[in-house]
């Protein structure tokens, strides 16, 4: 299965978090990499998963359904939006 | 969640279609009526949601083809084994309506008022769409940045926006179009012929001194193909943005 870029899932973290997620920078808690959302590698299938280009960790998981959403983001140590 | 009317926040919108228009033998653009759509920036894309008798929803993402001055419009090529653009390519007609989530992303766009910096867009198959935004969005405002399109498709037939292209190029205002063709190339073929390769991208692309601002598109292994070329030739990989799609 190959990869997309981060930037494919903006309408679902936009939803999520009310704002473009895309140019966030995020650090991965694998390898400390500091990497733009866009620039994150996505598998997607029944549900979202988003790993680590460098060290392929799992950064997060989203799974959709109909009227509700589960979140597992346990590979990101930190998150930094501009304000 | 769809229900929640909060300004400003993203949620589903109901597009109904205007107007479609056949491409290629695969791919077919869709231009659509969205209410509450708040406009959109060149290269951004939105979410299709389709739900079917028995509840059942697939989504997708596709991106605008249109220039921001200009109604919203999805390109779609069919995937055979895909699960909704079979019915977006061969079955929608105008009056029909599908939930749309976007415009979203802000990291694959570009902006006529931005630096003028040189435009460098790479295309493999319909990664051409959300280029096309950019290059119809550089036309409407009237932009002379100097820009080039290296677009690689399998075959002359398909060829996205054939002859829209061949009119942007012939506008004398800065754009210059080169095309590949992979898999065969029609007779009297003056066009380049084969996959898009450091060669292809040296002869064609602005030198890196000139610090372009890059934007490619296409399937996986082509963005990266191009990408790697490009940063062997010196370009920054800062610089380039990438968009890929998958195969579903």
């Amino acid at each position: 299965m190959t990869h997309l870029d981060g930037n494919a899932i903006a309408g679902v973290l936009e939803q999520l978090f009310g704002r473009d997620l895309t140019l966030a920078s995020s650090r991965c808690t694998g390898c400390g990499a500091m990497r733009e959302v866009a620039d994150i590698h996505v598998y997607r299938s029944a549900g979202i998963v988003a790993r680590c280009p460098d060290c392929d960790t799992v950064l997060f998981r989203i799974v959709e359904a109909r009227d509700r959403m589960w979140l597992d983001f346990r590979g990101f140590s930190s998150l930094q939006v501009r304000s | 969640m769809a229900g929640t009317a909060l300004l400003g926040r993203l949620t589903w919108l109901v597009a109904e279609v205007t107007e479609t228009v056949t491409e290629t033998p695969r791919v077919r653009t869709l231009i659509l009526d969205v209410d509450g759509w708040p406009g959109h920036r060149a290269g951004q894309h939105v979410d299709v949601r389709l739900t079917a008798e028995d509840g059942y929803q697939a989504e997708r993402s596709y991106s605008l083809a249109s220039a921001p001055e200009d109604p919203p419009a999805l390109t779609v090529e069919r995937l055979d084994d895909g699960e909704v653009s079979p019915y977006l390519v061969d079955e929608v007609v105008p009056g029909d309506r599908f939930e749309l989530r976007g415009p979203v992303g802000g990291y694959f766009v570009w902006d006529a008022d931005a630096l003028p910096e040189p435009l460098l867009l790479v295309a493999g198959g319909s990664g051409v769409v959300p280029l096309m935004a950019m290059l119809r969005h550089r036309a409407a405002a009237g932009s002379t940045v100097p820009a080039k399109l290296l677009y690689s498709s399998r075959t002359y037939e398909e060829v996205i926006y054939r002859e829209e292209l061949e009119r942007l190029d012939g506008r004398g205002d800065g754009l210059e179009i080169v095309h590949t063709l992979t898999r065969a190339q029609p007779p009297g073929w003056t066009g380049h012929a084969g996959r898009v390769d450091v060669d292809l991208l040296r002869e064609v692309s602005f030198p890196a001194r000139r610090a372009p601002r890059v934007f490619v598109c296409g399937p996986t292994s082509f963005v990266e193909a191009v990408a790697e070329g490009l940063v062997s030739l010196g370009h920054r990989p800062g610089r380039i943005r990438t968009e890929r799609f998958g195969g579903t």
